[in-house]
């Protein structure tokens, strides 16, 4: 059986990250990766806004990876491409399925998870009507086009303002198709706002909040769609339906880690992030086991999946080398008041700073965002807005940090 | 002219003049949204990422080397979507100088 320190599931930004940095530790470390290059997701995001807090600099996507690509291949790290991990359980040991070892076992002395995310489809939100030709989630359009070469079609609607549908929409309008327009169930946008006046404003494309798709039609290719006006328990105001006319859809409906393969474990699940439930360290429930980027929790940047992932990394290595050294006293980090979820969810008491991570649960103007251990506040901050596309973060002094820590927001 | 300030998530509705030929900019609510708001008006600029074409048929992503006129976005993707290069260029490799007389390169930023 083979065996390593760290095995790192994933090899898109967050595994690329996690084994530099375990093996800056000197562990001996593999990546696998089931694509047939390093890169993950980045590799098909070829517009610019990558890099500029970790590396200083703008980049694409594409170079974004090719960066990191490069450093893993200068070290001393074993990668299995066009491989995929079967199985994981708790004493850290791996089935994997590989073209050039087959079916092996790997036993590992810790792992870290570093798969990210899948997109929801139509069939996840239940999206009425038929099924015809020219349904594709955006990030699968994306994909067909900046890597295959194809556009997916010509007259285009978008369901959904995340990042990724906002960027599509730019992307089919430069290369000729005509976007008609975008639909949001929320009545706000989940994605970055210069998304939104970069991608949807400069090509003047449409957006209406508060909507959604009531109906698909088309056989074999899809020729329209009825959409309509959603009520405040977002469900359709029918007498208000509309018709447009396009043959493709495009779903940006959000994103979901792709955890399947803690089904054998018993590592504890978040029904918020939908992710592991960390420590600061970013290790799991189950000791040896820990969890980084989109996999743990959906990013806005994958500046700050590197940097998660680094932590992550590092903790992984120090823990298979008999290295951590760390207090087991733990307290809780909880969200509540408008605060949907904060990162890690638990922290080991201490001594140094520790960050949190936190999303909120709408659009709030004039905010105050306040730390407290039982009664005591020990950390707050005004913000002029906080919104749910925008995650945030606080960084404490753990010595602050005496009992379980809720994260809430005040007026 | 409306747009809305993207220099940070509060995403101020700015509306931008032109006073006895001073821009003025109303709505922001902190200096980053002034300068925004001014830069706008003035000369709106972009970076354009798109694909280009290569012998074999299949595609690499590009990027113009620094930021064009927005008016002149389209004009770019059409330019570069004429271009077919080599097989074997390489991330950071210039495909084209000069583009347009707009002073910016096509540089190769991904491929297969």
């Amino acid at each position: 059986m083979l065996k390593y320190d760290v095995v790192i599931i994933g090899g898109g930004p967050a595994g690329m990250a996690a084994g530099l940095s375990a093996r800056k530790q000197g562990a001996k470390t593999l990546i696998i990766e089931r694509d047939t290059r390093l890169g993950g997701i980045l590799n098909q995001c070829i517009h610019q806004g990558f890099g500029l807090h970790y590396f200083g600099e703008e980049m694409t996507g594409p170079e974004y990876a090719n960066r990191f690509r490069k450093m893993v291949e200068s070290e001393d790290i074993d990668v299995m491409l066009e491989s995929m991990v079967l199985s994981l359980d708790d004493n850290k040991k791996l089935t994997v399925l590989s073209p050039t070892a087959g079916l092996c076992e790997i036993q590992a002395g810790a792992v870290v998870l570093a798969m990210g995310c899948r997109e929801r489809t139509a069939g996840a939100i239940a999206l009425p009507g038929s099924r015809p030709a020219g349904v594709y989630t955006a990030g699968m359009a994306q994909k067909i086009c900046n890597i295959d070469g194809y556009l997916v079609g010509k007259e285009v609607v978008i369901l959904g303002s995340g990042d990724i549908g906002l960027i599509m929409a730019r992307r089919m309008t430069t290369e000729g198709a005509k976007v008609k327009l975008v639909l949001e169930l929320m009545p706000y946008s989940s994605g970055l706002k210069r998304n939104i006046v970069q991608c949807l404003d400069d090509y003047g494309i449409p957006i209406k909040y508060s909507h959604t798709i009531t109906k698909i039609v088309g056989n074999p290719r899809m020729t329209g769609l009825y959409y309509a006006p959603v009520d405040e328990k977002r469900r359709p105001i029918l007498e208000e339906e509309k018709y447009i006319s396009c043959d493709t859809l495009l779903l940006s409906v959000g994103l979901i880690p792709e955890n399947d393969l803690l089904n054998g474990t018993s590592v504890e699940m978040s029904r918020v992030t939908n992710g592991a439930v960390v420590d600061e360290n970013r290790m799991t429930s189950v000791e040896g086991i820990f969890s980084c980027g989109n996999v743990l929790h959906v990013h806005d940047l994958v500046d700050n999946v590197s940097n998660e992932a680094e932590i992550a990394g590092k903790s992984a290595a120090e823990y298979a080398l008999g290295k951590a050294n760390r207090s087991s006293e733990k307290v809780s980090v909880t969200a509540c008041d408008g605060v949907r979820y904060a990162l890690p969810q638990s922290v080991c008491k201490g001594e140094g700073e520790v960050k949190i991570f936190f999303r909120v649960c709408n659009v709030y103007k004039n905010v105050k965002l306040v730390a407290q251990c039982g009664d005591r506040t020990i950390f707050s901050k005004k913000y002029m807005v906080l919104a749910p596309g925008e995650m945030g973060s606080i960084t404490l002094d753990k010595s602050d940090i005496d009992g379980d820590l809720v994260l809430r927001l005040e007026k | 002219m409306n747009t809305i300030c993207i220099m940070c998530p509060m995403g101020c509705p700015l509306n931008i003049e032109e006073v006895d030929g001073e821009v003025v900019v109303c709505g922001n609510t902190c200096k980053r949204g002034a300068i925004y708001g001014k830069e706008e008006y003035t000369h709106p600029r972009r970076a354009v990422t798109t694909l280009v074409r290569m012998k074999n048929g299949d595609v690499a992503s590009v990027k113009t080397s620094n930021t064009v006129p927005k008016e002149r976005i389209f004009d770019v993707v059409k330019f570069v979507g004429e271009l077919i290069v080599d097989n074997d260029v390489e991330i950071g490799d210039v495909v084209a100088t000069d583009v347009l007389g707009l002073g910016v390169d096509i540089v190769i930023t991904g491929r297969k």
